[in-house]
C-alpha cells in the first residue's frame, strides 16, 4: 500500500520537475514547481516526518513560490520565443548530466547502509514535533540562533539590494 | 516497507533534473527555480537517511536547509531585480561582464 503511494508521489514529482525545466512560460514553471514541492511534502509524511511536511508546505509553497510569482509579475517576462530558451552549451551539459546520473546511480544501487542505527525508532518518533522542538532548543540551540541571524541578514540584504538609489 | 535506495534514486533523478535546468536554461528565474529543485532533492535524501538510520540529525538539518534556501531565494530574487533594472535582460549568457 505504501509502495503505491510512493510511486504515485514520486512519478508526479519527477513529471512536474521535468515540466519546470522544460516549459517556456515562467508562471507555469512556478506552478509546476509548487506541485513538485507538494509531492515532496507527501513523501516527507511517508518518511514519518509530518512536521517537515508542514514546514515544506508553509515555507516553500507559501513563501518561496509566491516570491517567484511576484518576481515574474514585476519583471513582466512573458513567454520566450521558441529555440531561445536553451543555452549553446547543450551537448556538454547533457554529457555531464548523464555521467552524473550513471556514476551516482551505480553508487546508490551498489551501496549498503552500514552506519550505526540511532535511538529514534518509529514509536519514539510518534511525537515528531515534540522531539524536534526539544532537540532544537537544547542540543541544536547554537545553530538555531545562527540561523535566526542569517535570516535577519538576508532580510536586510534583500531590502538594500532592491532599494532605488537616490540621485 | 520501501527500501532506502528508492528514495535515493528519486532524489538523484530530481537532482539531475535540477542540474539540467541550471545548465541548459537561459532564463535566470528558471535557473533559480532549478536551484530550489536541487535543494528539495537534497532535503528528500536527508530525511530518507534520517528515517532509515532512525536518527533525528537529518531531520533537524533539513529545517536549517529550508531556512537557508528561503534566505537564498530572497537575496537571489533581489539581485535578479537589481540586475534587471540595470541591464534589462534576464538571460544568463548575456550577463557575462565578470567573465575573465
Amino acid at each position: 500500500m505504501e509502495k503505491i503511494f510512493f510511486f504515485m508521489f514520486a512519478g508526479a514529482a519527477v513529471a512536474s520537475a521535468i515540466a519546470v525545466v522544460s516549459i517556456r512560460n515562467p508562471v507555469h514553471s512556478a506552478v509546476f514547481l509548487m506541485s513538485c514541492f507538494l509531492q515532496t511534502a507527501a513523501l516527507f509524511v511517508l518518511l514519518r516526518s509530518p512536521f517537515l511536511a508542514a514546514v515544506q508546505v508553509f515555507i516553500y509553497v507559501g513563501a518561496v513560490i509566491v516570491l517567484f510569482l511576484f518576481a515574474v509579475m514585476v519583471l513582466d517576462l512573458g513567454r520566450e520565443r521558441f529555440g531561445e530558451h536553451l543555452h549553446r552549451q547543450k551537448p556538454v551539459a547533457l554529457a555531464v548530466i548523464i555521467g552524473l546520473v550513471l556514476v551516482m546511480g551505480i553508487g546508490i544501487s551498489q551501496g549498503r547502509l552500514e552506519a550505526p542505527i540511532g535511538e529514534y525508532t518509529e514509536e519514539a518518533i510518534m511525537k515528531n514535533t515534540e522531539v524536534m522542538g526539544k532537540l532544537l532548543y537544547t542540543k541544536y540551540l547554537f545553530p538555531f540562533e545562527v540561523v535566526s541571524l542569517l535570516l535577519l541578514v538576508a532580510l536586510i540584504g534583500a531590502i538594500v539590494l532592491t532599494m532605488k538609489e537616490k540621485k | 516497507m520501501i527500501p532506502l535506495s528508492y528514495y535515493l534514486l528519486l532524489s538523484l533523478i530530481l537532482f539531475a533534473i535540477g542540474i539540467a535546468g541550471v545548465l541548459l536554461r537561459r532564463n535566470i528565474i528558471i535557473v533559480l527555480m532549478s536551484l530550489e529543485l536541487i535543494f528539495n532533492s537534497v532535503n528528500l535524501s536527508l530525511v530518507a537517511f534520517a528515517h532509515f538510520l532512525q536518527s533525528m540529525t537529518g531531520r533537524i538539518f533539513v529545517v536549517f536547509t529550508i531556512t537557508v534556501a528561503a534566505a537564498e531565494v530572497a537575496v537571489g530574487l533581489a539581485i535578479l531585480i537589481a540586475v534587471y533594472r540595470q541591464r534589462k535582460t534576464v538571460y544568463v549568457d548575456e550577463l557575462n561582464e565578470m567573465r575573465g
